[in-house]
């Protein structure tokens, strides 16, 4: 349930988009699947950088490296065996 | 990193552990978190350890530590035709006493699933003739999520909106676990998540009040085999110290917005956990301004008393004190297409774990 996945930041949208009380929205590219994540816990987040998204919000920004391979353990995986929260985009 | 490299580093990790582990005696190392537990299954590790290195499970997986009389609840709330039931989908199967919400859905129940509890609020925006209870369950790395979605539906003054609030702290149900069971732990693996949250100083009263090493560790094979090794060395050397292995993510202080967004909304209660009673302030109540939110208040449903199904042993397994293996129903009446507890409905539960990976597997 705690699970987090990272993915880069390749707009900020600025405004709460939906939420305005929960400050700046980013879209977020997860290998392809962009994404409308919330800033307002990470809210030091530029584009360009990777970030840890749980449940809709960035909440932590990670070095890159380590975001790739994080990116790469979770497909090698295997799809077969890959928790079912995964497959959904990401876990809760 | 290629392949082959990162083949060759997890065996130097492995020999490492080995070696690290020789001639000291029998240590238990707790895991507390159910993604965790997942991964040192899924990745071998955990058959990889040397015979006097034994890892076991706590109470992280957020669904298995979920009180019957939550669960409870939430069916009574799922009865009602003004209500829609959104929830994180691994609460669905779980069992209360003499239903599920996967059952009252096959009623006529409304129970969606949703990723986050923002699309919770959002349910409740697009269905203003009918009220959502989000199902507020998990530990400190969706808590704030939660907190978000309160403040985003008073923002939107949505009168629709209503949590039935069941999060869950981390440190106090750590530390009640000592308190009762100190000797039969011998370290922590922390959770990375939480940590994210939490910062790794958070576990700094395990390791000086009750003389446990602590090392937050990923989700990667690598990572998982680190923050192990690290732990099995403290155990060795007879050091209680806390390592933070996941340094990309964690840092000391955590993540202070999305602390000061739980401190907002929530205040701390005491709470019931399954098998392990009600610990003081290791729940969330939310804060008197918010408490138009709480569904408890506005559908009049109260929390029962916490229930194991006869024979299972869920309540033993969470805290550590057996493996899925001692309970008389596990593989037998108990498998994850007939569960009978949490531990073996949740994804992230340590008897789902064992059947999916150990159960055909003798010699284990």
């Amino acid at each position: 349930m705690c699970l987090a996945v990272p993915g880069r930041i390749v707009e900020i949208l600025g405004g709460g988009g939906s939420a305005p009380a929960l400050g700046p929205v980013a879209t977020v590219d997860f290998q392809g699947s962009r994404v409308e994540v919330s800033l307002a816990m990470a809210p030091e987040a530029g584009i360009g950088q990777w970030v840890l998204v749980h449940a809709g919000f960035a909440i932590a920004v990670l070095d890159e490296d380590e975001a790739r391979r994080t990116w790469e353990y979770l497909q090698a995986g295997g799809a077969g065996e890959m928790p079912e929260q995964l497959q959904a985009g990401g876990g809760k | 990193m290629s392949m082959a490299a990162s083949k060759e580093n997890l065996r130097q990790l492995v020999s490492a552990l080995a070696e690290a582990a020789a001639g000291v005696g029998d240590m238990a190392l707790m895991e507390i978190c159910g993604t965790h537990t997942v991964c040192l299954f899924r990745s071998g590790i955990k058959s990889l350890m040397p015979g006097n290195v034994r890892l076991i499970s706590g109470p992280g997986c957020p669904v298995c530590v979920t009180s019957c009389g939550y669960l409870d609840a939430a069916c009574e709330l799922a009865a009602r035709k003004d209500v829609i039931i959104a929830t994180y989908g691994d609460m669905v199967r779980v069992p209360g006493r003499t239903d599920s919400l996967e059952a009252a859905r096959g009623r006529g129940a409304a129970v969606e699933v949703v990723y986050s509890a923002r699309d919770a609020v959002k349910l409740a925006r697009e269905n203003p003739g009918r009220n959502v209870v989000f199902l507020a369950v998990g530990f400190e790395t969706t808590t704030p999520a939660t907190a978000a979605a309160v403040l985003e539906a008073e923002a939107a003054g949505l009168g629709n909106f209503f949590i039935l609030p069941g999060h869950k702290v981390l440190m106090p149900a750590l530390e009640a676990l000592l308190s009762s069971d100190a000797a039969a732990i011998d370290g922590f693996l922390c959770p990375g998540h939480v940590s994210v949250i939490l910062g790794w100083s958070a576990y700094r009263p395990i390791a000086q009040k009750y003389r446990k090493p602590c090392v937050v560790v990923g989700f990667e094979p690598a990572n998982m085999l680190e923050g192990i090794l690290r732990l099995i060395r403290q155990v060795a050397a007879g050091q209680a110290k806390v390592e933070n292995a996941y340094s990309v993510a964690v840092t000391e202080a955590g993540n202070a917005p999305a602390r000061a967004m739980i401190e907002r909304v929530f205040e701390p209660a005491a709470t019931q956990w399954r098998a392990m009673g009600s610990i003081p302030a290791s729940g969330l109540a939310l804060r008197g301004c918010y408490a138009r939110f709480d569904a408890r208040a506005k559908f009049r449903v109260e929390f029962g008393p916490d229930y194991e199904p006869p024979g299972c042993r869920c309540g033993e397994v969470i805290q550590g004190r057996i493996e899925p293996p001692s309970c008389g129903l596990f593989g037998v009446r108990c498998s994850p297409a007939t569960p009978v507890g949490p531990c073996m409905v949740s994804s992230e539960g340590t008897c789902a774990a064992w059947y999916k990976y150990n159960l055909h597997r003798p010699g284990r």
